[in-house]
């Protein structure tokens, strides 16, 4: 069975968790402790058990014979779905957490929601992966607000990251065709549904790390169209250089 | 078990059972596929071929492909040669399906089993989680993730023992 629309979604979803996951697997061998190196390969772990489902399912609905790691490792960057915010380098540890609290207080309820998709898979999968973020966004919500309520020095790169990113934000919201039409037909979720829940969980950890809220700012999108930022092509480089060098290749 | 039911033959469907249930867990060697409730069900095909059910915990569980070479391993040494392992995703897991004898054998190998029935959890809810060694209350979550991604790193402030907690999901 093809089903076009359906499978550029789930595409969306895989190359979030999967440039999220190698992104954070950038910190294996280099975070400040044992402790948080380990934290930080156990979130980029679970993410790439969810982005192996989605890129399976993916290339299932597709029905044309390729399999997950077709899918990861031979799109170029245009083709490419997933939002800006994943892809934005770690440079320090507060945009890295800062980026990580942003995006799991939206997939939390996201995944919450998607428990009710009429797509197996789906559901199947929203229903492990909502307890999985359940962890990333207590493990973010901590260091936030250690970070922000802690030194001057901290609570400034805090700031900085959220000035920075804050402008990716607004695309996790995005509703643009495929997704409406796959709403109506009970696959997949509105983003202004969790917007609420979004705003509850950002303001709280934001005021508890006594950081102020960024004022409502123009939001840059693109991603979920192939336009990205200067930064996913070197993401991919080494994460796909492996398999365009010895295509197949398995062990 | 009585000396009739023992000298019954024992079905297929038992034998299979009987080698895919004793399976480890590569990482927590303590546990069984069966104990952890990763073992959904055996179903055996008019074909004669073996199907095996199994649901990962967690989605990036690497010890997945462990247990299904593990799997294979035990069904061919019990004389089953058409083997299938089927994994699915649907009823989630869940720590609940631990079964009590495997939280004995998880506290007497040192892991503090998970505590409670698994729920969503609050924010910035902790676990009050017992230490395996001296029973002491009075213990610190030092990192939501351990060594494994099923398990948290705890400190017990009476024996100043670290410890490892087998997270609550």
């Amino acid at each position: 069975m093809t089903d076009n629309v359906l499978y550029t979604y789930v595409v969306r979803l895989a190359d979030d968790a999967i440039i999220l996951s190698q992104r954070l697997s950038e910190w294996c061998g280099h975070a400040s402790h044992i402790e948080e190196d380990v934290a930080l390969s156990n979130i980029a772990l679970d993410l790439i058990g969810q982005a192996r489902i989605l890129y399976s399912h993916a290339a299932g609905l597709e029905g044309k014979g390729r399999t997950e790691d077709d899918i990861c490792f031979f799109r170029v960057e245009r083709q490419y779905t997933n939002c800006l915010l994943v892809e934005q380098p770690n440079a320090d540890f507060a945009v890295t957490i800062t980026r990580q609290l942003f995006f799991s207080a939206f997939m939390l309820p996201f995944w919450t929601a998607l428990k009710s998709s009429n797509d197996d898979v789906l559901s199947g999968l929203a229903a492990k992966a909502e307890k999985e973020v359940a962890y990333h966004l207590r493990h973010s919500s901590e260091w936030f607000i250690r970070l922000g309520d802690g030194t001057p020095e901290s609570h400034s790169r805090i700031e900085a990251a959220v000035d920075d990113l804050w402008m990716y934000t607004g695309e996790l919201f995005d509703l643009d065709e495929i997704t409406n039409g796959l709403v109506k037909r009970g696959l997949a979720i509105d983003p202004e549904t969790l917007r609420s829940e979004w705003n509850e969980t950002i303001n709280a950890v934001l005021a508890r790390a006594t950081i102020s809220r960024p004022d409502e700012c123009w939001m840059q999108i693109g991603g979920r169209s192939g336009e990205h930022t200067e930064h996913l092509g070197h993401l991919l480089s080494p994460m796909q250089y492996l398999q365009r060098s010895y295509p197949g290749e398995t062990w | 078990m009585g000396e009739m039911l023992r000298n019954q033959p024992v079905s297929s469907q038992q034998r299979a059972w009987n080698a895919v249930s004793g399976v480890l867990d590569p990482e927590v060697p303590a546990l069984t596929i069966e104990d952890l409730g990763v073992l959904r069900k055996i179903d055996l095909l008019t074909d004669g071929t073996v199907e095996v059910t199994i649901t990962p915990t967690y989605t990036g569980c690497p010890a997945m492909s462990m247990f299904v070479v593990d799997i294979e391993l035990a069904l061919v040494k019990a004389g089953f040669d058409k083997i299938v392992v089927k994994t699915v995703l649907s009823p989630a897991w869940t720590t609940d399906w631990l079964t009590s004898t495997a939280r004995e054998k998880l506290l007497a190998y040192g892991i503090a089993p998970p505590v409670g029935k698994a729920s969503r959890r609050a924010l910035f809810g902790e676990d009050e989680v017992s230490c395996p060694q001296c029973k002491s209350d009075d213990t610190v979550l030092s990192s939501e993730f351990g060594s494994t991604a099923c398990k948290a790193l705890y400190k017990c402030n009476k024996c100043l023992e670290p410890f490892e907690y087998f997270k609550c999901i």
